[in-house]
């Protein structure tokens, strides 16, 4: 059966809403970023690529959804997210703002006019935008929360402060016209009650038609993974994206899972945290640092909103590179995978799931349904991760540490290490572990597992840090874990930037 | 000049004149424009060899690719293969040897940029491979140059520094830095009738891309026009680098007839332009009790990339700046320009004088620290005098000193001392943290170096309605030329700034343009524009005189209107009777920078028409387990003379010195063994983000800033001295290091102190015993 021979009319097309009007596409190649088909379809050349993969912002658009209690703005990069993503939603770009405004400037882009919050104005559309979803979200956020929203979009005239300035006082110029009671009925207009599948030819191989599916429900994934065993999954694309405008790769079939509400939901057990395949890293973050506030770096320090609003934790799980950060804390508190092919599913432990480098236990037609974290049990636990990289906001880790212990009358009953950034994979540090295991928690035994660290890891030089520094800052780390769990003194450089407190 | 009191336009802090623009997305770039008929898209393919001879190239996978129309190569170069700015050394397309990787070897067009891109990876190039040297270490080793070394001496800087009661030496490396504007190089070039060609381009210098542009396709400069409204983003960047690939776009829409549009992405910009130039700095010092420099000697050598480009040039700045507020009796100060297989090196920011500076800033640090003073008071010891001590190395006098009030000023605003005590105190009592805190100050000379390039012309034209249309030779990067402009002419005509237009930089328009480079866009172009304004003012006033029958200076432009003896004329009348009248109500404006003269063969002279000033005082709270930090606070006072606007103004300072903190800490170029840089995106090549803006933070202009020289309203130039206030943040750094043995210790840290580079500063720190074995004092003669 071809895609497009497909029982339902609403199939092949895209309906999203822009500037409160329904726009359907149809025929667009499945693979057509949200940002490209703004500049050239649409003309709307406010929106502006800047990188091509999520990392400087210019692109930023904000997406509309209905949310639990109301619309839910997230601001996301346009640039590596794929147009058929949009489907059911609202979109917002800089040229929406005036037309939601009451005289002229919306108050987002005249606080940015007043402080003088743009110089060459290329990044500006991006900044405005990550600013509406900000002001849409809060009222009044502290500096912290402002560089976090901020931590996306990357400005090389200002210096940021008069940014920084105007997202406090954006708040200032009243209301806009956004009705979002109105929204809402608008959104549910267009809710896609169906699949969607899409196909387009593709120019570069003649003949062959680029095929997309959206399904709604979790056995019809799992019946289109048995039938396309060789399918590109889709969730937030945050990485996908990157191999259409980096890599030019062609993805003749792409599985979007973001539509399959049977994956789409966080389940609190008591015993443990269960997250499925289709929550943003920003909904999944949220679920976690309720349980763990210790991890609120990594978390913090993790890509951006924009990235965060998009990706999946899920994704980047399987994604299974080296150097993500989620996996090491994760195995450090002994996640497992709920995976899944056609109706069978198995439980497979995290730190078993990596084989090699990007090689995982997957097998052909097998996805990852979701991920269960268990749940701190014991007042004794002590849970900590830290990344290390050039710059605090959205950057890779050179290294990523992440430490669970276990103490009884100060004694390691248990223990589990794990780094990122290290090894070929997110690679626990067993000897370590069995140089802490049974023994007094104290420097020495601390020490021993930091020597012991050698026989565990045999990193790489790259653009992020020589082996030797590699080696150096995982030992050091697990020392700061030490000095931190014991609270002598030793406190991060980046308790400034905490959005809590 | 003007009496303050009187101004309503000049001084104050307008908003940028594109504000608007910016926040709604309807500022339009040069990929914005409405793209025309026929439109073709272009892609370069290149060298992925640092060093290699092309054996064969096998186009027929290009070709057959989708969407292909034509390859365009050196073949197809009707006249020079060129873009070398100054001397003819960098061919547009590689004619057999490829020396970078990243260096352009052909073109093919497609009729989407997808379609261009893609079929750009399918060329098979074979390659004989040749040694490649990547580093200055090697280039030096191997006297690889692209243009001889040069040297300055005064006095006898040996015998002062062997006579001196201590002496020191040293190496620091400081690193490159990729520009990062946000908007990546882009052209259209449209041909025209009887050989004609218009080219929009992102660039700096719309001359320099006419001059290049008509020279490939063996033109005059009558033929070519270049137009540029604005640029997101240059920094320098786009001083030399635009004609690349504007002679690219205009030879392939040469070839076919058709236009062509050129826009590279993010990571094959950061391949294949050039960035700043890094350097290695050895140094050779002797010094007093005081730790002031008796004599010094500084040996230059800078990562130029594999042509001259505007090398020479910079590496003059970088010597000119080796000084930077600071006498130099006798000194030495010798300048290499290797010649690597990499990228050529280009303009940015400060063009050589922020690596000059960390040089002698460092060599200040040392001083302090050897001789256990605070490095304030080294700095001050050796700050030029005003009246004597005030001749730089290259013979220029300095005559508008004021870094001894700025510095003083800044001092106590800061509560330097006192927060100098308190980071000892805290640093006794945090084992793992460890805080730092530095004030640096800054001087910097204004006017290009290249004299002839002082100068610059304006074009203004009054329409019947009282209109008016500015243009000049600057281009507009973001730095706020055109709102300080257009401030200058609402002044001179006492009118609001919306009856003013400021139009596109245009090759047609004004002729013979400088760089908007050089931080001279203001002091050049609104000096020009301030002319052609004051022209056609004179020209008014003596119609309405006239006309009127009042005499001439009964003649007032006010905000009210203009006053024709007792009558008050709305200007918009007066421009359209004195066109009935048959008055010109065009002009042109010229201008050039008085007083300068130097000679660059002696590298000696007045090159500066006055200098700028500035001081800033960081302080950093460094992690010494990982390496990193986190800037707590700074003060930053500056001088922008009568600031023209204050807001932009501030906006140079604050943006200036956090792309400087980006330079010496997170920014890190890395090139694999391989010559290919990795470091080609903004995933691996990490700019400030807004945390990095620190939470503390005091910047000001100086009230009292006043340029002495007639420069436009007395103000300064501000573009690029700010950058040099983020070398603070470097010396805090240290000095936090130095906080792991109660600062008394030397640690060596080369640019950029990305964690790594700091963490094993740390190490090399703890591992020295004791106090550092080169301290040799030497007995009194």
């Amino acid at each position: 059966m071809s895609a497009t021979e497909h029982k339902d009319a609403e199939n092949g097309t895209i309906r999203f809403l822009l500037d409160d009007k329904v726009h359907e596409v149809t025929n667009v190649a499945p693979t057509t970023t949200v940002l490209n088909y703004l500049r050239e379809e649409l003309q709307l050349t406010g929106t502006k690529e800047g990188c091509a993969e999520g990392d400087c912002g210019a692109c930023t658009v904000v997406v509309a959804e209905p949310g639990e209690q109301r619309v839910r703005f997230r601001a996301i990069n346009s640039c590596i997210q794929f147009l058929p993503a949009l489907n059911g939603k609202a979109l917002y770009t800089v040229e929406s703002l005036k037309k939601i405004s009451n005289n002229g400037l919306h108050p987002v882009q005249q606080a940015m006019v007043d402080c003088h919050g743009s110089q060459c104005g290329f990044c500006t559309p991006g900044f405005i935008m990550t600013l509406f979803a900000l002001y849409k979200n809060s009222a009044g956020p502290a500096r912290a929360q402002i560089d976090d929203a901020l931590s996306g979009n990357l400005c090389r005239c200002t210096g940021y402060r008069p940014i920084i300035r105007a997202a406090g006082r954006m708040y200032d110029y009243g209301q806009d016209l956004l009705d979002e009671h109105e929204l809402i009925q608008r959104l549910e207009e267009i809710r896609p009650t169906v699949s969607l599948e899409l196909s387009a030819q593709d120019g570069d191989r003649s003949g062959v038609r680029d095929m997309y599916f959206a399904p709604a429900g979790l056995s019809e994934l799992a019946d289109l993974l048995i039938r396309y065993p060789d399918a590109t999954i889709l969730a937030g694309g945050t990485d996908v994206g990157l191999w259409v405008t980096k890599e030019y790769r062609e993805l003749p079939v792409i599985i979007y899972i973001g539509r399959v509400s049977e994956l789409d939901y966080i389940e609190d057990t008591g015993e443990r945290l269960e997250i499925g395949a289709a929550v943003s890293l920003t909904d999944a973050f949220t679920a976690l640092e309720a349980h763990y506030p210790e991890l609120y770096e990594i978390m913090r320090r993790f890509a951006s909103p924009p990235i965060r609003n998009a990706a999946t934790l899920c994704g980047n799980i399987a994604n299974s590179s080296p150097i993500g950060d989620t996996m090491p804390a994760l195995i450090s508190l002994g996640a497992v995978l709920v995976l899944r092919r056609g109706a069978r599913t198995r439980v497979v432990p995290l730190d078993e799931f990596y084989l090699d480098y990007r090689i995982n236990a997957l097998q052909p037609s097998e996805f990852v349904q979701a991920v269960q974290v268990p749940l701190r049990h014991d007042s004794g636990d002590y849970v900590r991760s830290y990344k290390i990289a050039k710059r605090y906001d959205q950057d890779i880790s050179a290294v990523c540490g992440a430490y669970f212990v276990r103490l009884e009358a100060d004694t390691v009953v248990d223990a589990r290490i794990c780094y990122g950034g290290m090894a070929a994979v997110p690679q626990r540090a067993r000897h370590c572990e069995t140089a802490l295991r049974g023994r007094a928690w104290n420097e020495a035994t601390v020490e021993a597992a930091i020597k012991a660290l050698d026989e565990d890891y045999q990193p790489l030089n790259d653009l992020r840090a020589t082996a030797g520094y590699r080696q150096r800052v995982a030992g050091n780390l697990l020392k700061r874990f030490y000095l931190d769990i014991k609270g002598s003194g030793c406190v991060s450089i980046w308790d400034q930037n905490r959005t809590n407190d | 000049m003007t009496d303050k009191k009187n101004i309503f336009s000049v001084g104050k802090a307008l908003p940028h004149e594109s504000a608007h623009l910016h926040v709604t997305g309807e500022a339009e770039y040069v990929d914005d424009q409405p793209e025309p008929r026929g439109l073709l898209y272009a892609a370069i393919g290149y060298s992925v060899k640092a060093h290699a001879r092309i054996k064969q190239i096998d186009y027929s996978e290009v070709r057959s690719s989708p969407g292909v129309v034509d390859i365009i190569t050196a073949e197809d170069i009707p006249g020079a293969n060129n873009h070398g700015p100054i001397l003819a050394d960098d061919p547009v397309f590689a004619d057999g040897i490829v020396e970078y990787v990243g260096q352009s070897v052909f073109a093919v067009l497609a009729d989407t940029v997808i379609n261009a891109r893609k079929a750009a990876r399918r060329a098979r190039v074979e390659y004989d491979e040749l040694p490649a040297i990547l580093d200055i270490d090697s280039a030096m080793e191997q006297e690889s140059f692209v243009l001889p070394p040069q040297t300055i001496v005064r006095g006898s800087p040996e015998q002062a520094i062997a006579g001196a009661a201590h002496q020191l030496r040293g190496r620091l490396r400081v690193g490159g830095q990729d520009h990062f504007y946000l908007e990546g190089q882009v052209a259209v070039a449209y041909p025209r009738e009887d050989g004609a060609i218009l080219v929009h381009a992102s660039t700096q210098h719309p001359t320099e891309v006419q001059h290049l542009v008509a020279g490939a396709l063996g033109r005059s400069s009558k033929d070519v026009v270049v137009e540029c409204r604005r640029m997101g983003g240059g920094f320098g960047g786009k001083e030399t680098t635009p004609a690349l690939f504007a002679v690219i776009a205009a030879v392939a829409a040469h070839k076919t007839g058709r236009p062509v549009k050129l826009r590279v992405d993010r990571d094959d910009d950061m391949t294949i332009t050039g960035k700043r130039h890094g350097f290695r700095i050895d140094y050779e010092v002797g010094f007093d009790e005081r730790g002031r420099i008796e004599g010094v000697d500084l040996e230059l050598a800078s990562d130029c990339g594999r042509s001259a480009d505007l090398s020479g040039p910079i590496n003059v700045r970088a010597m000119f700046h080796s000084d930077n507020c600071y006498f130099l009796e006798h000194v030495r100060i010798a300048s290499h320009r290797c010649k690597t297989h990499k990228a050529s090196n280009v303009a940015f920011r400060g063009f050589g004088g922020p690596q000059g500076m960390m040089g002698i800033e460092y060599v200040i640090d040392e001083i302090a620290r050897y001789l256990e003073k605070d490095p304030l008071d080294v700095r001050k010891t050796n700050f030029y005098g005003k009246n004597d001590r005030n001749v730089t190395p290259y013979g220029m006098t300095v005559e508008d000193n004021i870094i001894h009030d700025l510095v003083d000023k800044l001092e106590k605003s800061s509560d330097y001392r006192e927060r100098c005590q308190q980071v000892n105190v805290f640093n006794h009592s945090s084992d793992i943290l460890k805080r730092g805190i530095a004030l640096t100050p800054v001087k910097f000379g204004i006017s290009f170096t290249a004299t002839f390039y002082n100068q610059a012309g304006a074009l203004l034209h009054v329409y019947r309605d009282g209109s008016i249309m500015l243009n000049h030779g600057g281009t507009e990067m973001g730095q706020g030329l055109y709102t300080k402009v257009l401030q200058v002419i609402a002044e001179e005509f006492q009118v609001d700034q919306d009856r003013i237009k400021c139009t596109a930089a245009n090759t047609g328009k004004v002729p013979n343009t400088s760089a908007t480079a050089a931080s001279s866009g203001s002091d050049l172009n609104g000096m020009a524009a301030r002319k052609a304004a004051v022209a056609i003012k004179l020209r008014l006033t003596e119609f309405a005189a006239q006309h009127y029958g009042v005499p001439s200076n009964q003649v007032r432009f006010t905000r009210a209107g203009v006053h024709v003896g007792r009558e008050l004329i709305d200007f918009a009348e007066l421009t359209n009777q004195a066109y009935l009248a048959r008055i010109s109500l065009s002009a042109t404006g010229y201008y050039r920078t008085p007083k300068i003269k130097y000679d660059p063969n002696t590298l000696s002279g007045r090159p500066f028409f006055y200098f700028a000033y500035g001081a800033a005082v960081s302080e950093v709270l460094l992690d010494t387990l990982t390496g990193e930090h986190k800037i707590l606070r700074v003060d930053i006072l500056h001088d922008a003379g009568e600031s023209l606007n204050p807001a932009i103004d501030m906006g140079q300072v604050e943006g200036g010195f956090l792309q400087g903190a980006g330079w010496l800490t997170s920014e890190e170029l890395w090139w694999d063994s391989a010559g290919r840089l990795m470091t080609h995106s903004p995933s691996t090549y990490k700019i400030p983000t807004g945390s990095d803006w620190p939470h503390e933070y005091n910047v000001e202009l100086i009230e009292w800033g006043r340029n002495r020289e007639e420069t436009i309203y007395r103000s300064k130039a501000v573009g690029e001295p700010p950058l040099m206030l983020a070398i603070s943040v470097f010396h805090a750094l240290k000095d936090a290091i130095a906080g792991l043995r109660g600062g008394e210790a030397r640690p060596v840290l080369h640019a950029p102190a990305t964690p790594e580079q700091v963490l094993n500063s740390i190490e090399d720190l703890l591992q020295q015993k004791s106090r550092p074995a080169n301290r040799r004092r030497r007995a009194a003669a």
